[in-house]
């Protein structure tokens, strides 16, 4: 298991479900845990992964999702069991999307 | 594609979550312990293993058809829904919890190999923790009624979990027995059971199986809203007995009769032309309606 901490910053997401949480750790699969950050302008990203040495990539593809949605003044909390960067990127636009109310 | 076809939203392959939203009244959930204050598997870091928040179960309260009941959801795709400390800790809290307030009833919704190997006498000793509880809630007239369609089905300690419950109920995919078949076969041979051949393992243990033997007290669709209504129809029906030795005594008679009467016999389709069944053989491909209809027929 490899665990990587990472901080981007993000414009502020509106919040309306805290917290919010999707996927389940199974198989290339995750779940991402999303809770209220103590800063308004990033996003803290912990993740805990069974795949090592990927570290780059998880850099890449949160980057580009810090970049793309507003996901300020979030604590994101990830257990991962070897998801793909396009499941990853789905499974964060996804609880975003519940975050802010807008899920199921 | 029929139309019931396109509406069905698949039991099976729904989440843990997915199937407490859909089984309960909508919005009536109400989570103890949810992911952000629980705790994951401390054995399973120790291991080096990425943990689950919730550990690899729900637990809480809601309403099923306006009656208050409490579930647990056990889900099969963390771990295999294997029993693990926390796992276990926290459905033995609700099962106790139950025997104190009293709901209506326990939905237990089982998807589990069993016992979490990576924690050992942990895991096995959550399981006959809830064994305890479950009979403890019973024994308080709180019926605990266990819901098996998942991937994993309900084997080994859970398998046992089941059969401790009031009834169950179960899909056509839904798969119950202590052993799994891998186990079997590893332990006893190929000669013994063949655990690749998925056909023989569901005419063993699978769903229509289980009803056809009297072991589920329900059959139903593949579908969270059958198993909604079947959970209803089923309490309304249901006034939890209480414990008595005389009970027990017809359990052990019951399968003391099935030992002598199956115990040689060495696929599925034995069985049911023995209980009466006309054409075996056409089983598996009868739909719920059909088989439920073969199963009323059926000699008593």
């Amino acid at each position: 298991m490899e665990t990587l901490d990472f901080r981007f910053d993000s414009k502020p997401v509106p919040q309306a479900a805290d917290p919010a949480l999707c996927g389940v750790v199974g198989s290339g699969n995750l779940e991402i845990l999303v809770q209220a950050g103590a800063q308004p302008n990033a996003c803290e990203v912990s993740i805990k992964t069974s795949a090592r040495g990927f570290a780059s990539t998880w850099q890449a593809v949160l980057a580009s999702f810090a970049a793309s949605h507003p996901a300020g003044g979030t604590r994101i909390a990830i257990n991962d069991m070897g998801a793909t960067p396009a499941v990853v990127s789905l499974r964060l636009a996804q609880v975003l999307a519940e975050y802010q109310g807008g899920g199921q | 594609m029929s139309l019931a076809l396109a509406v069905r939203k698949s039991w099976f392959e729904a989440t843990a979550r997915t199937r407490v939203a859909g089984l309960l009244d909508a919005g009536s959930f109400q989570e103890i312990l949810p992911p952000a204050r629980s705790q994951p598997s401390p054995h399973l870091a120790q291991l080096e293993l990425p943990g689950a928040f919730d550990d690899g179960v729900i637990i809480g309260s809601g309403r099923l058809d306006e009656k208050p009941v409490f579930v647990v959801a056990q889900e099969g795709q963390f771990m295999g829904g294997a029993v693990g400390e926390i796992h276990g800790a926290k459905i033995v809290g609700l099962l106790r919890r139950a025997a104190q307030e009293k709901p209506a009833a326990v939905l237990f919704l089982i998807d589990s190999g069993g016992v979490r190997l990576h924690e050992a006498n942990a895991g096995l000793i959550a399981i006959s923790e809830i064994m305890r509880a479950v009979l403890d809630a019973r024994a308080a007239g709180v019926p605990v009624i266990a819901l098996v369609g998942g991937s994993c089905g309900a084997f080994g300690g859970m398998g046992i979990v089941a059969k401790l419950c009031s009834a169950i109920l179960i899909s056509e995919e839904g798969r119950l027995a202590l052993s799994g078949p891998e186990v079997i076969e590893t332990v006893a041979g190929v000669e013994e059971f063949d655990s690749k051949d998925r056909a023989l393992v569901w005419r063993v243990t699978g769903g229509k199986h289980r009803y056809l033997m009297g072991d589920c007290a329900m059959l139903v669709e593949d579908d969270i809203a059958a198993f909604r209504s079947g959970a209803v129809e089923f309490l309304a029906g249901w006034a939890e007995p209480a414990p008595s030795v005389a009970h027990l005594r017809a359990g052990q008679q019951m399968l003391e009769n099935r030992l002598a009467a199956y115990a040689s016999y060495r696929d599925g389709l034995q069985v049911w032309a023995a209980l009466g069944v006309a054409e075996p053989e056409s089983v598996p491909l009868l739909d719920r309606d059909s088989l439920v209809a073969v199963k009323e027929g059926l000699p008593t």
